[in-house]
């Protein structure tokens, strides 16, 4: 029973880690919270329902077309919704705008797919065992994305020049980064690990439209604890948050989980509203 | 209408008379009363649930409007209060957890209720980024109706419960929707007061200028948290009024779809608005029932609806009704100050002491911005602070008014030290400021942005605005009177009535000044109040500046403009690198040698 507990509580967490990745991702490049992450999870498990078990696609094709979709979801969210409100940013319109977006995706999804969780298929061919697929998929594309953006981030060019947007979006500018088409890859590549989180616990999950405000929910939980835009305490803080949740669901039940983790979570930012991991910033007059 | 000082200082103003003006803002409310007192003549039996819903949906939005539209955070979540009205309401009258009681007790209680949870849900807006405080409330969201779903021995679970029934004359169902029409109607009544008052103003400028509402004096967290307390009663009653218009409530009923409207109503409605949210709600609730087919695309819309807004009309329907703001202004406008009305404006006000910096230093990082600084500013004179950039000009200032904490020394004032950090409590001490760049509610008038000067000047509590009882009226009249002599005196008095963002960049600041007198300050600290403005009205400035002193009031000016400084100052203090150069009467640091050497240029 323990080990049943710690290993859905730990799958659950890697996919809110996973969607945590999608906001820091999106908010290192541009300074911007956007609603669309849960979306994003939720249509990597929706897309990959549609692709492979209703439509026949190859496991592989039906895989690289959800993070296809996924990439392209970020483009539209950056050109649409992002782009047109950053020069007033002190407005927070991007609240609205990225939740108007989510909303019309959840909406649309919800008419076309249906407001029921249809089943994911099974995606590896392999008998049903005490540690299942379920469980491993999504670690497993959590390891892949936390390992890939290392290696993205200190061995590569575009990496760094994420990095350098991300600490100071002037100062890169001065020095003649493409501001802008890095924040678009950025929004690209966001839109590639929210869909992979998606995809990866899709069995777990379900194919549910009802999935996007609750990833959206449940994945800012890790960014909001670990510390905006800080990947190695949205990881930490998701497995936690999954334990937790996975733990309370068995010994009082599922609905006091959520109460539970809601209440950690108000409470943990009301006594520090920079995260458990980050650091105050000081306000200019 | 009254007769009032400020009035007379008006001549030829283009401004419409008081009261023809206050017609024209009510006329469509009274039309909305009218067709709604009169709807069961013409409206048939499944328009009147519409009818119905739109009014409850209504009671709700109008608390919540001061929440988003007036106070500008960010809440989606609003059907949880929704939820919990509906479902304390029910529950209490079929008796699940206690003895049955009356649908009036119950709904007094729900109202109770929401409150409390309103408070709750609202607490985070104080301390949380906007988008955090949008996902807290989605999250609360979220969780009432799962609790609503499990808790089964009290709300049914997902079987559900009856909703009350409200006993004669509102059993029926047009009975019923004349009640629900009364509470619409007085909300639109208490929210306008609020909207029109003290408060209203105070929200706003939370909303645009947070700044310069702490500099005024306006306490966030305890004005927020009235606003969510009122705003969670009436949403909870709407709740109970939802249960009996339902007449049986599952968990699905309160559905996202339903905050997402609350929320989009405002925003199409037009932020600070009451008549918008009010045509938004009509609207959103209507609009789907025109075409069968849209019921079920109807949240798409409204999300479709939502991004148009806030891309293409950001002001909503109140900016496109508001047709006053759209004629020209003069061009060619002169600021003539009349500094003879500071007299009156300011009164004489009572010695304050000196204000006393001792040994401050604050340091940002490694950088040492003020380092053991001694700095004594009197009444009654101008004292000049000057210095190259970054020699921590604005940094004194914003210790001396709370925006930051020294990490070493004290600031006194009469030789009491001033609290670290409190930056509301400088506004009741008389310590009025302005900023390097005006903070300015845009989508204000003039008048308005510059009575919330002397919001701490009202003596009527929130719900005595509410409800417009005689003091808060009484505080109407002397914030209006006052504001008018202000920019009489700051020589704006034509401007009152115009949209303050379609001001010049000299106009506002000398709006910002006319804020800061509102305060009868004992002490006016101005961060570059020249910068940007012609030869011309910096001498008027200067002039103003001089008989603001001459009252009694210490003025301690942070500038550049060296010939200014040198007109008017009574004492200059020169700072470099955080630590004082020089200090002494204008002609000695006009001819200090390192000043010259350092900052003038020789």
């Amino acid at each position: 029973m323990v080990e049943s507990i710690v290993s859905t509580g730990l799958a659950i967490g890697c996919i809110y880690a996973l969607i945590g990745i999608t906001y820091n991702v999106m908010f290192s490049a541009s300074r911007v919270f956007s609603f669309t992450a849960g979306t994003l999870g939720m249509l990597g498990g929706v897309l990959g329902a549609l692709f492979i078990a209703h439509i026949g696609m190859p496991l592989a094709v039906g895989f690289l077309l959800v993070l296809a979709a996924g990439a392209i979801f970020g483009i539209v969210t950056e050109i649409v919704t992002v782009r047109p409100v950053l020069r007033s940013l002190d407005q927070h319109l991007y609240v609205l705008s990225t939740l108007a977006l989510a909303l019309m995706v959840q909406q649309f999804t919800a008419i076309e797919w249906g407001t029921e969780a249809r089943p994911f298929p099974r995606l590896l061919d392999i008998a049903r065992g005490e540690f299942d697929q379920q469980s491993w998929l999504p670690m497993l594309a959590c390891l892949a994305v936390i390992v890939g953006l290392e290696l993205l981030y200190r061995y590569t060019l575009v990496g760094r020049a994420f990095l350098a947007i991300a600490e100071d979006t002037y100062a890169a500018r001065a020095l003649g980064l493409p501001e802008r088409g890095l924040r678009l890859a950025s929004y690209a590549l966001a839109g590639v690990i929210g869909a992979l989180a998606g995809f990866a616990g899709g069995e777990m999950l379900l194919a549910f439209f009802g999935n996007a405000p609750l990833l959206t929910f449940y994945g800012f939980v890790p960014v909001a604890l670990g510390g905006m835009g800080n990947n190695r305490g949205a990881l930490v803080a998701g497995l936690l948050l999954g334990l937790f949740q996975q733990a309370a669901n068995f010994l009082v039940g599922g609905i006091f989980a959520s109460v539970a983790v809601f209440t950690v979570f108000i409470l943990v930012l009301l006594a520090r509203p920079e995260g458990l991991a980050g650091a105050a910033v000081q306000r200019r007059v | 209408m009254m007769e009032t000082p400020g009035a007379k200082l008006e001549p030829d103003s283009a401004k419409l008379p008081g009261s023809v003006s206050t017609i024209a803002a009510a006329l469509p409310f009274l039309v909305l009363l009218l067709v709604g007192v009169s709807f069961p003549l013409f409206g048939g039996g499944y328009w009147g649930v519409i009818a119905t819903r739109a009014c409850v949906y209504w009671v709700l939005v109008s608390g919540l409007n001061l929440v988003v539209g007036f106070a500008g955070q960010i809440a989606i979540g609003w059907v949880a209060l929704l939820t919990l009205g509906a479902y304390t309401t029910s529950v209490l009258v079929a008796g699940n957890v206690m003895p049955a009681i009356s649908p009036y007790l119950a709904l007094a209680i729900a109202a109770a209720v929401g409150a409390i949870f309103g408070l709750i849900v609202g607490l985070p807006a104080l301390r949380l980024r906007t988008f955090y405080f949008a996902i807290t409330t989605l999250g609360f969201a979220t969780i009432v109706t799962q609790v609503a779903l499990a808790w089964q021995s009290v709300t049914g679970g997902g079987v559900g419960v009856p909703g009350p029934i409200f006993p004669e004359p509102f059993s029926s169902q047009w009975g019923l929707y004349y009640f629900c029409f009364g509470l619409a109607a007085i909300c639109t009544w208490m929210t306008a007061n609020v909207a029109a008052s003290r408060f209203g103003r105070a929200l706003t400028a939370i909303r645009d200028a947070e700044v310069a509402a702490e500099a005024s004096g306006i306490a966030k967290p305890a004005l927020l948290a009235t606003v969510f307390l009122f705003s969670g009663a009436v949403a909870a009653i709407a709740g109970g009024l939802f249960a009996a218009l339902q007449s049986y409530i599952t968990p699905d009923a309160f559905t996202l779809d339903l905050s997402i409207l609350f929320f989009i109503a405002i925003l199409i409605g037009g932020r600070g608005s009451i008549l918008g949210p009010l045509l938004g709600t009509i609207l959103l609730t209507v609009l789907p029932e025109f075409a069968a087919p849209l019921v079920a695309w109807s949240t798409f819309l409204y999300a479709v609806l939502l991004l148009v807004i806030v891309l293409a009309i950001p002001g909503g329907i109140a900016e496109i009704l508001d047709f006053k703001n759209r004629r020209p202004l003069e061009s060619g406008r002169a600021i003539v100050p009349r500094p003879e009305l500071l007299e009156r404006l300011l009164g004489t006000p009572a010695d304050a002491g000196t204000l006393t910096l001792e040994q401050v230093a604050l340091s940002f990082g490694g950088v040492q911005a003020i380092d053991g600084l001694d700095l004594e500013i009197r009444p009654g004179q101008v004292h000049g602070l000057i210095g190259p950039n970054g020699s921590g000009k604005t940094t004194t200032l914003n210790v001396i008014s709370g925006y930051y904490a020294q990490q070493r020394g004290v600031v006194r004032l009469n030789g009491a030290a001033l609290p670290e950090f409190a930056r509301h409590r400088r506004a009741h001490m008389r310590i009025a400021r302005t900023f390097q760049t005006p903070r300015i509610v845009g989508s204000a008038s003039v008048l308005q942005n510059v009575m919330i000067g002397g919001t701490i000047d009202g003596e009527g509590t929130f719900i005595e605005s509410l409800l417009s009882l005689p003091r808060h009226r009484r505080d109407e009249v002397m914030l209006r009177d006052t504001a008018t002599l202000a920019l009489a005196a700051v020589g704006l008095e034509r401007l009152a009535p115009v949209r303050a963002d379609r001001l010049q960049h000299s106009e506002l600041r000398f709006t910002e000044i006319a804020r800061a007198l509102m305060l009868r300050p004992a002490y006016l600290l101005l961060d570059e109040p020249a910068a940007g403005l012609s030869a011309e009205e910096i001498g008027r400035l200067g002039a103003l500046l001089v008989a603001v002193a001459r009252i009694g009031t210490g003025v301690l000016l942070v500038e550049h403009h060296a010939d200014l400084i040198f007109d008017i100052c009574h004492h200059v203090s020169v700072l470099n690198l955080g630590k004082m150069l020089a200090a002494g009467t204008p002609a000695e640091i006009r001819s200090h040698r390192e000043v010259v050497n350092a900052y003038l240029g020789g």
